[in-house]
């Protein structure tokens, strides 16, 4: 029989989660954290997550630490997840570089929090279909908390349920092949793209500069004195006219003012502003 | 919105015609390809049509190509939803005039994805 999580177990869940990531899950996330630590503490043996709690506080275990802070920092993700930052890199941003810099010289973009790494090679299919010479001029930096994502993304390999989620038909069949049940990425776009394993709140290692950077969906698990110093340090590995997509629910406004926005399609980019 | 729900399937109509409906789709069903290009020749024509491959008396691959035939129904999205999982299946649909495609299994929100990239979710609906 299982029992439900005492507050005093969610409350250490979250002291832990915001301890290793700095992600702040508010009250009232009990449900999250059961259903995200169920399969965890079924793959140990335990009737349920009140159990698993309870074992690691009485015998912590850095392996279990740290499967409990990936399964609350991995977030759900699909192909074009929200449309307009894709459509705005090849109708804006793509013009703009090619614009901006030599025939040959790199593009760099770095998807940060890449989950699975659709977003990565999302970005990668757009750019090998937009420009001619992408497989040798493009380098994408896929980055997330989670070891366990960042070889996901590595392996490029994808189940039947996953690429249902958004994956245009035409660019399935253009770029993946079938390996038993999965679909892997083509060897071109995985060489594009090189996945590491990077805690945003952390020491920021030497990155970039990019071109553009995909930070969405993030900021919004953050209070506000870590979202300003994240956005800080995005912009030291940005190129100064380079190009910022956040999630839709989040922005700039009100947090770091060195960034403008730009209205693009039905979104926005951020820009950082000139002098900072 | 109007969507055609066709598959031999009583189950899988179902399970389809009410994901669509959730996100505000009228819906009609029909058991084969000869049985949806009836309600199409009725005047019934759909923004969406949810095909099956494999039915008896007209699979999902020719009614694709009778629709595609026809400039009447050029505004008919054909979306595939079919356990036909292979690279050359796919490709064959897409040649013959599907212009998405869905795996069977699948999730309401793997419909609502596809709903969002052809344009076909309704207003006030959130992608």
């Amino acid at each position: 029989m299982t029992t439900a999580l005492a507050s005093s177990g969610f409350d250490w869940v979250c002291q832990l989660v915001r301890r290793e990531s700095a992600i702040v899950l508010a009250p009232g996330k009990e449900y999250l954290v059961e259903a995200r630590l169920m399969p965890l503490a079924r793959q140990l043996g335990l009737p349920g997550v009140a159990e698993l709690v309870d074992r690691v506080r009485a015998r912590p275990d850095p392996a279990i630490t740290r499967g409990i802070v990936e399964a609350l920092t991995t977030n759900e993700t699909s192909w074009f997840r929200d449309g307009d930052p894709f459509t705005t890199l090849t109708s804006t941003v793509v013009p703009a570089l090619q614009a901006a810099r030599r025939p040959t010289e790199e593009i760099k973009i770095w998807s940060a929090a890449c989950s699975s790494g659709q977003e990565a090679y999302t970005i990668g299919m757009l750019l090998a279909d937009a420009l001619p010479n992408a497989a040798s001029r493009v380098k994408i930096t896929a980055t997330d908390i989670s070891r366990a994502m960042v070889e996901r993304t590595r392996a490029g390999r994808f189940s039947q349920l996953e690429v249902n989620r958004g994956l245009p038909a035409p660019m399935l069949i253009r770029h993946f092949t079938r390996v038993g049940t999965e679909w892997e990425i083509a060897p071109a776009l995985r060489q594009m793209v090189t996945a590491s394993e990077l805690n945003l709140a952390g020491a920021m290692p030497r990155l970039g500069p990019f071109d553009v950077v995909y930070l969405r969906n993030v900021l919004i698990y953050f209070d506000p004195p870590t979202k300003r110093d994240i956005l800080r340090k995005v912009r030291q590995v940005m190129r100064p006219d380079g190009w910022l997509f956040l999630g839709a629910a989040e922005t700039t406004l009100g947090v770091d003012d060195t960034w403008e926005r730009v209205p693009c399609g039905r979104g926005s980019a951020y820009r950082p502003t000139k002098g900072n | 919105m109007r969507a055609l729900v066709i598959d031999d399937s009583r189950a899988m109509r179902r399970i389809v015609a009410s994901i669509l409906e959730g996100f505000g789709y009228e819906t009609r069903p029909a058991g084969h390809g000869r049985e949806a290009l009836d309600v199409l020749e009725e005047g019934w024509v759909p923004d969406l049509a949810c095909i099956d491959w494999n039915m008896p008396v007209m699979d999902g691959l020719q009614f694709v190509s009778v629709v595609r035939a026809n400039p009447a129904w050029r505004s008919v999205t054909l979306m595939m939803v079919t356990t036909e999982s292979e690279h050359g299946q796919i490709v064959k649909a897409l040649a013959a005039g599907a212009h998405e495609y869905v795996i069977k299994p699948f999730t309401a929100d793997a419909i609502g994805d596809k709903l969002s990239l052809l344009g076909l979710m309704p207003a006030g609906v959130p992608a």
